[in-house]
Formats: structure tokens, C-alpha cells, sequence
């Protein structure tokens, strides 16, 4: 059954950056349409931004994802809407499969911070400045850790420590690890019952 | 917070709990299915050896992958056919009914919804796609989910999700000829940008809206995820009611309707509703919208100039900066004039009866230059069967377009159906993302379906008003 499934406590997250600059990135950047049409997430790691990383013929580009500096990288520092348009979890499972662990960005759009919760991967935010600085100090460190704290709400590198906000649902989910919702919610069959029954349509 | 709307109302009534970890549990009414975000979920379900909870509040078709020109089986994409076999698979194990193109009644997940009567006000609504919230056009409460949530879904029949604000959104006045739903929710956008609605479930209202059908109410509803907004709806009214009285569904079951009603009228919001925010749109301002720029808040009325980058806020111009460099358009210049090498009309925004009726106004007696690739797919099946016995088909035929079979098709390139190389489309879909019609270097251009008739027939984004046949909605 379901409750033998082990959901991890996400408290903090801890490892080295990769700045993926600019506004808007949606998913179909993230993960091109081609790519989904598979049964399985399973290998959608190697096409995380492939049209931003590859050109016609399959020559790298300019992209930090390309770049060995980053090959280790598991927080992935973002600007604003990141992961707006289309629902694809197919874009946080192959951004987790290439080895990212956390997101730290000025704004996400909704589902795609959802299906991250799912995955137990935080979306952590933080003001445009902030953001900027962290990319500019990731670019410069490649190998400088950096350390996610989702319940305190903070971000530690290069001896300082940054606030960041931590949406509270998610911050308890994870933190208390209660992010995969299958079997939490499959313990309420009595309640989802009632609820059914009060609805004239069902 | 928000108190007395029609999304309070439905999410009061769908509640199961609060969950250990702050969200709300919701009981949902329809799960919606297709081939490319559920699969990886019956896995789930299999390693967890969990059933689905209600097929019989699932329904299956196919859309995303389903080749528009030649359907025989196999498909002739093998990557395609695997994904059909096992949308077949999972769904003939689970007993789940499945809408596929032998039925007759296959197409795109968001318009074969509401035509089977199945998309009903006050229902909570949920697909693995983001443009669930169309069916918010009826007044149900739709939201895309992600696969782990399509997971949650089939073994519980709930959702957990955080409630969240809403912002009414008064259209007031009236469309002017050529003008349609589409330029209202492309100026919304635009207006409140791609990241405004982020945290709020848009109430769409006012005078415009009321006076839109439901398809127009759908096409608006549907690019509510292209503002931000996770949700959007339209409250229940006469509209609606007529609509689903003829849908299959009712037209069997009188007695539901009737019974039905009560709780329809029930959950429209109270005159006195509180809301985070509104805002009011004058339609009557309004012109026909083209998009510049590569996301679909870089819209621009189609006389009006493109913005230079440096005069809008600070947080959009660098992305504007690359938009205008990849489409190739220069501040200063309007839309009107820019080359087109395709024109689609199609997509679960505008890919209906009605649109397909005022596009083919504009067709009629024309004909699409030989530099131009143009094509139909109707949303449907059923769509394409009505618009065939109306002649519709003819009409398009005749001026040099291609009639193709439903699906998704061109707005995400998932078939053989894509720009190639740096083609630029005339698109009637919601999504102008750098490479989403199937080329990296392909230029969408989005706009309303009779503006896509007319940039069709000219070879250019023309503004529709300046041809006679032009239509009001």
C-alpha cells in the first residue's frame, strides 16, 4: 500500500549554484515538446534547455549548463515567472534528473512550484537585488557552497546570510515531510466520501 | 480575503479537510486525461499498487500527439503510437472511458469537456494541462496539474491545492467589429503581464463578457494560465444554461438539468461578493491584438506601435530586447505588414464552430498566396463534422487551406505538424514561446482566428477591419 512509501523531510538543502538568467523562462524552454513524448521520465535529464544548449546540429552553445564549472551544480538560481506556460512536470523532473535539487528565484509560476513540492524540490524567493547578487556571486564560485535552510527561511554563502520566503505551505510540507500527497490524503476515504455525497452532480 | 464569489462557493463545497500540512483537500468532479502527462502517473499507481479511486468521474481522449493528415495505425511516429498504446492500456485496466478518434467524439481535452455536457457549473475540474481553466467558462473551477497530482487524483479523487485570491475583472462596453474575446484576454494580459495573476483565480465579468457565447467565454477563460492566474471563470448565466441544454448529456437526462439548475444558480457569485482585487477594462477601447514579442503578454493593437524596450518597466525590457531580436521587429513599427509563412487555425483556445464560421467569412472568394502554408484543425471531431455539413470545409478548400483531422497539432508541435526553420505563423493558439510550434527559430505571431483568416489570404498580419466581410462578435 501507499504508506509504505518513504517521504523524506526536506529541512535544508546544501551544495554548490548554477545561474540560469532571465525572465519568463517557461517550460517549454525548459523542456521542448519533442522530448515529451515519452512514457516514462526516465533519461529527460540530457534535454533539460536543449534548444538553449545545443544548436541545429547538436553543437553546444553558450549555457551554463554546458559549462564544467557547473556539472556538480544542485541549486539552480533563477529570475522572475520561472517555469510559466505549460503544466509539464516533464520540466521539473528533467531539471531534478540532471541534478537539481532546489530552486532559488525572484518568482515562479504556480504549477510549476507545485509539481516541484510534488517532487520535494523548494522554490524558494527572494527580491530581484538579492537574486542578482547570488547569480553574480555563483558565476564567480562555481564551487562556493551554498545552503538552503527551508524552515528558518534562509539562504548561507560566502559567510552571510540572506532571508528568503518560503511559501508556508510548502516550508511545512517539506520540512515536515509531508510533500507526497497520495497517501495523506488517501487516509480521509470517510471524509472524501461525505464530500461526494453533498454534491448534487456526482 | 475573498467572500461570497463563485470560487468560494464551489471550494466550500468541495472541501474534504485541511491537510497536516495547511492545504485544503478538494474533492474533484472531473478528471480529464490524455496521453502525454498521464502515463508516468498509472506508473506511480502501479509501483504503489493503488487503483483509480472513480473511473467513472475520468474521461480519456488523445490531443497532444495525434497526427492531424494521416491517422491509420500504427501511427507512422513510433514514438507517437507507444504513447497512444499506452493511454490504451491504461485506460481499458483502470475501466476509464476513453474518447478515441474511432468514436467520433476524440479531440482536444478542453473543447470535447463542455460538448459532452460533462463541464458543468460549480464542478471542481482538473487535466494535466494548463489550459484546464477553459471550463471555467461554464462557471466550474478548472485547474492544469502537474503528473504527481494526476497520481493524487486517480488514486483519491482529491487534490490538494492552497486557496487564493481573487481578482474580478470588469470588461465593460462593447467589441468593436473584428474584435473578439481573444483580443480582450490578449489585452488582459498584456495590461497585468505574465506573471499578474500568479496567487489569484481571475472572475471574469462585466457587460463584454456577458455578451460573449461560450466559446468567446472559453477562449478568454483558457489563456488565464498565459496572465499567471492558475484559474479563471465566468459566472453561470442564461448563456451557459442554453448551452448545456443542448449538449448530449442534458438532451438525455432532461430531469438533471432541472435538477441541476438550482445549484447552479446557487454558486454564481453574490452581488455583494468581496474580492482582493478588481480591475476594468473598456472593450470598446479595444483593436484587434498581435503579439510582437515571444510570450503572450507582448501584445500590441494591431495599428498601435511596438514599445521600445527602455519605455517599459524595468523587469521586462531585457526580455523584450531578445523577443524583438528574434522576431525581427523594430520599435516603432506596428505588426500590420509583418511576413507570414504560415497561417494555423486551431488549438484549444480558438479552434470551435463559431470561430471557424467567422474565419471562413473572411476566407471566402480568397485565396491563399503559393509562398504561404495554411491549415485547419478543428478542435474537435465533432467541430470538424459540423463545420464540414455547414460547408465550412469547402470554403477553406477552395481558398487553398488544408483541412486537417482534431488535436493540439501546431500550437505545440508534438506531430508532424511544425514551423520549420525561421517561418513565422499567424496563430490563432495561445503560445508564443521561442520554439513552440516545433522550430527553435520559428516566430509566432498570435491573434484572433479572423485575423488569421485575413493574414492567411494576404501573406501578412493585416488588420481584419480593413477587409468588408470583417465580423462582430
Amino acid at each position: 500500500m501507499s504508506d509504505d512509501v518513504e517521504i523524506p523531510e526536506v529541512k535544508e538543502v546544501s551544495g554548490t549554484g548554477i545561474p540560469v538568467r532571465g525572465n519568463d523562462i517557461d517550460t517549454d524552454q525548459i523542456i521542448p515538446a519533442r522530448f515529451m513524448k515519452v512514457v516514462t521520465f526516465d533519461g529527460l535529464g540530457e534535454f533539460s534547455f536543449f534548444d538553449q544548449r545545443f544548436d541545429d546540429e547538436d553543437n553546444p552553445k553558450d549555457h551554463p549548463m554546458n559549462e564544467d564549472r557547473f556539472q556538480d551544480a544542485n541549486v539552480m538560481v533563477v529570475n522572475a515567472n520561472f517555469g510559466c506556460g505549460s503544466s509539464r512536470e516533464h520540466a521539473p523532473q528533467a531539471l531534478m534528473r540532471w541534478g537539481i535539487d532546489a530552486f532559488i528565484g525572484e518568482s515562479f509560476a504556480e504549477i510549476f512550484a507545485g509539481n516541484c513540492l510534488a517532487l520535494g524540490m523548494p522554490t524558494v524567493t527572494a527580491d530581484q537585488e538579492t537574486i542578482e547578487d547570488l547569480q553574480d556571486f555563483v558565476d564567480e564560485n562555481p564551487d562556493a557552497e551554498i545552503d538552503i535552510d527551508v524552515a528558518a527561511e534562509t539562504v548561507t554563502y560566502d559567510g552571510t546570510t540572506v532571508d528568503v520566503t518560503v511559501d508556508e505551505g510548502q516550508r511545512k510540507a517539506l520540512v515536515d515531510g509531508i510533500w507526497d500527497t497520495t497517501a495523506l490524503m488517501k487516509a480521509n476515504q470517510q471524509a472524501i466520501s461525505e464530500t461526494a455525497e453533498g454534491l448534487p452532480y456526482v | 480575503m475573498s467572500e461570497g464569489t463563485l470560487y468560494d462557493k464551489v471550494w466550500d463545497r468541495h472541501k474534504v479537510t485541511t491537510l497536516p500540512n495547511g492545504q485544503d483537500q478538494l474533492f474533484v468532479g472531473l478528471h480529464l486525461i490524455h496521453e502525454v502527462t498521464s502515463p508516468q502517473a498509472f506508473g506511480m499507481l502501479q509501483e504503489r499498487d493503488l487503483e483509480v479511486a472513480r473511473p467513472d468521474l475520468t474521461l480519456a481522449t488523445v490531443d497532444h500527439i495525434v497526427p492531424t493528415a494521416d491517422q491509420s495505425r500504427p501511427y507512422s511516429d513510433d514514438a507517437a503510437e507507444e504513447m497512444m498504446s499506452e493511454l490504451e492500456q491504461n485506460v481499458r485496466d483502470a475501466d476509464i472511458e476513453f474518447l478515441s478518434p474511432e468514436t467520433g467524439e476524440q479531440g482536444i481535452v478542453h473543447v470535447i469537456g463542455p460538448e459532452q455536457g460533462l463541464t458543468q457549473p460549480g464542478k471542481t475540474i482538473v487535466c494535466g494541462d494548463s489550459h484546464t481553466s477553459t471550463h471555467g467558462a461554464f462557471g466550474a473551477l478548472a485547474f492544469g496539474i502537474g503528473t504527481s497530482q494526476i497520481r493524487d487524483v486517480l488514486a483519491t479523487q482529491t487534490i490538494a491545492m492552497e486557496k487564493q485570491k481573487v481578482r474580478k475583472i470588469q470588461v465593460d462596453g462593447e467589441l468593436g467589429e473584428g474584435v473578439e474575446a481573444k483580443d480582450i484576454i490578449l489585452e488582459i494580459i498584456r495590461r497585468l503581464g505574465t506573471e499578474g495573476g500568479v496567487g489569484y483565480v481571475y472572475e471574469y465579468a462585466g457587460e463584454a463578457i456577458e455578451d460573449l457565447g461560450m466559446e468567446g467565454r472559453m477562449s478568454i477563460c483558457n489563456m488565464s494560465i498565459e496572465g499567471g492566474a492558475r484559474a479563471g471563470y465566468v459566472n453561470p448565466d442564461e448563456t451557459t444554461y442554453e448551452w448545456l441544454k443542448e449538449t448530449d448529456y442534458f438532451q438525455e437526462h432532461p430531469e438533471k438539468f432541472e435538477e441541476l439548475k438550482p445549484y447552479w444558480e446557487s454558486i454564481r457569485s453574490d452581488d455583494d461578493a468581496e474580492y482582493d482585487d478588481v480591475v476594468h477594462i473598456d472593450a470598446s477601447e479595444l483593436e484587434p491584438v498581435v503579439t510582437w514579442g515571444t510570450t503572450p503578454g507582448q501584445g500590441v493593437g494591431v495599428t498601435q506601435p511596438i514599445p521600445a524596450p527602455e519605455d517599459l518597466p524595468a523587469e521586462k525590457q531585457d526580455t523584450a530586447r531578445r523577443a524583438q531580436e528574434h522576431m525581427r521587429v523594430e520599435p516603432g513599427d506596428t505588426m500590420e505588414g509583418y511576413d507570414i509563412d504560415v497561417a494555423f487555425l486551431g488549438s484549444c483556445t480558438n479552434a470551435r464552430l463559431p470561430d471557424l464560421r467567422r474565419a471562413a467569412k473572411i476566407v471566402e472568394g480568397r485565396q491563399v498566396p503559393d509562398d504561404v502554408r495554411a491549415f485547419v484543425v478543428p478542435g474537435s471531431q465533432r467541430v470538424q463534422k459540423a463545420a464540414e455539413e455547414e460547408g465550412l470545409k469547402d470554403v477553406f478548400e477552395a481558398a487553398g487551406f488544408d483541412w486537417r483531422n482534431a488535436g493540439c497539432s501546431m500550437c505545440l508541435g508534438m506531430n508532424d505538424d511544425q514551423l520549420e526553420g525561421d517561418e513565422a505563423s499567424a496563430s490563432s493558439s495561445n503560445r508564443n514561446f521561442v520554439g513552440r510550434q516545433g522550430s527553435k527559430d520559428g516566430r509566432t505571431v498570435l491573434m484572433n482566428p479572423q485575423m488569421v483568416a485575413a493574414a492567411a489570404v494576404t501573406g501578412e498580419v493585416t488588420d481584419v477591419r480593413d477587409l468588408e466581410e470583417v465580423v462582430s462578435v
